[in-house]
This record gives structure tokens, C-alpha cells and sequence, in this order.
């Protein structure tokens, strides 16, 4: 192992093996940092619809997270990057105009984006059912709107107690974006191989690699440990239900 | 709309395929449920050790593997894997094993650290006095885990070992990226040989969701069950 190779230029390419590297752990960033917006937004609406009294968005909720759930993530980026676009002449000519990159940033984006609502939906809806029955009660009897109850009064602890399951969901997505290779997602992990295929230095590169990714994993893990620290309520013991996954 | 042609999938050699490929996923899904369960329960069990060494290697092992992707530890495996076997048996020579053989190594490794923390949280859940009062009968540390510990700890968490075998089911469909004709496997190979990769895809996603829905079902059924008797 000589890891003095991650220094030298790549061939036709501009900049070291490092370089290019860093370049794809920037897309990996990125594309992790854009779908965990469209997961969080997404899945909060989703896991609320599921604790709501209207029975079709109790079931509209539900089906979208069984069906997320049950097909693995490579289907599904194929379904987003080659059956999607190719349901539909107009669309096909749309991403066939698109430059290349960034028809792949925008499947991979959307994918893991909808991919990782369903399980925020599943922690949201947890969270807000670990709550006392009392506390939507005592909400309405106060004069709150279902709106206001839940903006005010059900939301704020429910995010504060499943910051764990969360924690879990953001370094999973960031292992996750490592499939946006299936569809020549220039990301770390494609970089990675890349590099082993043009140097055959395979273990110098994917060294580097898992350096990387426990790197991410162990700062994630602090930004949300500080984050739940900060959001504490005195007096309540955080839960919520997290295991599984990846 | 476009048009999709399915017609290609109508042909029992074609179908015949498919499920040879979809057969590789149950197989490695099996395996690697079985091993890592093993594997993971002696990883837990090491990690709840009061051997302080002990306990950080597992710990430190279980943390490694989690944090990074599945297919960086597939690829990772298939280029080690000869070198690992060489070295438990001995042989002169590292082993030529092809990327189907190696995802058995892969995901018995590394799902074993995703079981270990559901063994963990199993073992964990036994109250404290089972184990003193194992230890009072006269059992020794390996008896009281095999006849007391372990039994139960199983069966607490047995719903939950289902539900994580139905996503390593799902991640057995990474193989594919190595070339190996699993079941997504078979599908892009036929779709690049006839020109159909998008009804390919298209037909892979329902077969997947028919599965694992079908599996989810059965394992809230079990819960259930187990709960009442609880």
C-alpha cells in the first residue's frame, strides 16, 4: 500500500487522484444535502398525513411508504433515471436536451429524495404517536386549529424526541448516494472506482475511500449529537424507534 | 405515451432466466441471513462482554461497517476475499472466486454488523436476573447464553431479524453492479442483448414490491402472534 499514488495526476484529467476524489465527495455532499431537503419536507407532510383522522390521507400515506419501502434503491434509480423519462415523448425529449450531469444529479436527487421520505415518514409518524392522546386534546381544548395543534403544540416535541432515528436516516442517505453510481453519478464512490480501474491501486483507493466515509459518518454523528443537545427539553428522555436500514 | 414492447419477457427461456437469477438472491439472501445472525450474535455478545479489549474490537468493527456504503464493502470484499480464504485454509495460492462467490463472504460480514445490533438490543432486553439466576443453577457463561440468554433474546427480536432480512434481501440486488447475474442482473443483460432495458426495469420494480410486501405482511402476521403470547 503506498498511498503517495492519490498525489499523482490523473491521465487527461486536470489535478491529482485526491483531487478527483474530493471533487466526487463534493457531489456526494451535494446530492445528499439537496435530498435530505425533499426528504424532510416530504416526509414530514407524509408522516403527519398518517396521524391525521382523514382516513384516504391515513391510506395515501401508508401506500407511499409501503411501496418506497418494498423495491430496492438500485430499482428504483433505474424506474427514475431509465423508465420515468422514457413513459412519455415529451419527457424523453426533455431529458435527451438535458446535459448529462445534470439529468444524473436531478434522478439521483429525486430518487434518494423519495426514497428517504418514506422512512422519515415512518419516524415522524412514530414520533408524533409516541405522544400522550392528552396533548392533542388539551390543544384543541384550547381553541387550536388541527393546524395550530400540530405547529404548536405535536411538532415540536415530536422532532426533538426522534432526532436519533434522524441521525440514522442522514448518514444512510449519504451511504445511499454511493448507488448514484448505477447511473454514472460521478460521486465518490464512482471516483473511487475509477481510480482502481486506471491504476489498478484498488486498495490505496478504496482506503481512501472508507476514510471518507467515516470521516462523514463521525461528523454527521457530532452536528446531530450538538444539534439534539441544543433542542433538549428538560425533562423528557429521548426514544423513538430507529434500528435497521441502510 | 411511448411504446413499450413487454413482449420479450413472454418466452420461457427468458423467464427461466429471470428466476435463475432471482433464485441467486434468494440463495445469498438465505445464506447470508443464517451466517450473519451467527456472526452478529457472537459480535454482540463480544461487545456486551466485560473483556474490555473484546468489546471495543467488536464495537469498533460493528461502528466501521456501519458507517460506510454496502457497495463500497461489496467491492472491497470481492477484491479480498481470495486473499481472506488463502489465509484460513492455507492454501498456496489465493483462490480464484468470481464476484458471485465473494457476495457470500461480503454480506455474511457485513450484515452480521447490522444483526449484531439487533442481537445487542436483544440480549439487553433480558432482565438481569435471568442471568444471575443461570449462573445460581450452576450454568457457566456459553450454557447460560445457549439455554437462557440467547432463546429469548431471539424471540424478542425475532419480527425485527425479518424485517432486516427483507432489506438485505433487497441489497442482494448491489451484486448486480458487479457484473453478477442476480435478478437485476439478468434483467439489464437481456435489456442491453434485445433492446428493451426500460420495460426490463419497468417489470423488475413490481416483481420486487409483490416480494417484499407480500414478506412484510407475513412478518406483521408473526409479530402479532408473538406479541399475544408475550
Amino acid at each position: 500500500m503506498d498511498l503517495k499514488i492519490l498525489l499523482e495526476q490523473v491521465p487527461d484529467g486536470d489535478g491529482t487522484w485526491l483531487m478527483s476524489l474530493a471533487s466526487g465527495l463534493k457531489y456526494t455532499l451535494i446530492v445528499a444535502a439537496l435530498a435530505w431537503i425533499i426528504a424532510f419536507v416530504l416526509g414530514s407532510i407524509l408522516g403527519v398525513m398518517r396521524t391525521t383522522e382523514n382516513r384516504w390521507a391515513v391510506r395515501l400515506g401508508n401506500a407511499y411508504v409501503e411501496i418506497f419501502r418494498n423495491v430496492p434503491l438500485l430499482v428504483q434509480f433505474f424506474v427514475w433515471f431509465f423508465v420515468l423519462p422514457n413513459l412519455f415523448v415529451f419527457t424523453k425529449r426533455w431529458v435527451n436536451s438535458m446535459d448529462p450531469l445534470t439529468y444524473q444529479l436531478g434522478s439521483s436527487i429525486i430518487c434518494l429524495g423519495t426514497f428517504t421520505a418514506a422512512r422519515i415518514a415512518e419516524q415522524v409518524r412514530a414520533g408524533i404517536q409516541s405522544l400522550p392522546r392528552g396533548q392533542r386534546y388539551a390543544a384543541y381544548a384550547v381553541g387550536l386549529t388541527q393546524w395550530q395543534a400540530y405547529r404548536h403544540v405535536l411538532l415540536p416535541v415530536a422532532y426533538r424526541i426522534i432526532i436519533p432515528p434522524m441521525t440514522s436516516e442522514v448518514m444512510n442517505l449519504i451511504k445511499n448516494t454511493s448507488l448514484g453510481y448505477s447511473i454514472g453519478l460521478v460521486e465518490l464512490f464512482f471516483r473511487t472506482r475509477e481510480m482502481g480501474e486506471m491504476t489498478f491501486r484498488y486498495y490505496e483507493a478504496f482506503t481512501a475511500a472508507t476514510v471518507a466515509y467515516v470521516a462523514i459518518a463521525l461528523i454527521a454523528n457530532r452536528i446531530m449529537a450538538f444539534i439534539e443537545t441544543r433542542a433538549a427539553i428538560p425533562g423528557f428522555i429521548s426514544g423513538g424507534s430507529g434500528s435497521g436500514g441502510h | 405515451m411511448t411504446d413499450l414492447d413487454f413482449g420479450f419477457l413472454a418466452n420461457s427461456n427468458t423467464l427461466a432466466y429471470l428466476w435463475k437469477g432471482l433464485q441467486y438472491n434468494f440463495q445469498l439472501t438465505i445464506v447470508a441471513t443464517f451466517g450473519g445472525v451467527i456472526w452478529g450474535t457472537l459480535l454482540a455478545m463480544a461487545r456486551l462482554s466485560s473483556k474490555k479489549s473484546l468489546s471495543l474490537a467488536a464495537g469498533g468493527y460493528v461502528n466501521l461497517m456501519r458507517s460506510i456504503p454496502l457497495l463500497l464493502v461489496i467491492f472491497w470484499f470481492y477484491f479480498l476475499s481470495p486473499v481472506l480464504i488463502q489465509w484460513v485454509t492455507h492454501a498456496s495460492r489465493p483462490p480464484q472466486i468470481g464476484a458471485d462467490r465473494s457476495a457470500y463472504v461480503t454480506f455474511v460480514l457485513f450484515e452480521g454488523a447490522y444483526f449484531a445490533e439487533i442481537m445487542r438490543a436483544g440480549i439487553q432486553s433480558i432482565p438481569r436476573g435471568q442471568v444471575g439466576a443461570a449462573y445460581a443453577v450452576g450454568l457457566n457463561y456459553w450454557q447460560a447464553m445457549r439455554y437462557v440468554i440467547l432463546p429469548q433474546a431471539f424471540r424478542n427480536m425475532l419480527p425485527v431479524l425479518l424485517t432486516q432480512t427483507i432489506i438485505l434481501f433487497q441489497d442482494t440486488s448491489l451484486v448486480s453492479l458487479l457484473n453478477v447475474t442476480d435478478f437485476i442482473g439478468a434483467i439489464s443483460k437481456l435489456g442491453q442483448s434485445t433492446g428493451h432495458l426500460v420495460e426490463g426495469y419497468a417489470f423488475a420494480a413490481p416483481v420486487y414490491f409483490l416480494i417484499c410486501y407480500l414478506l412484510s405482511l407475513a412478518v406483521k402476521r408473526l409479530q402479532k402472534k408473538i406479541a399475544i403470547v408475550r
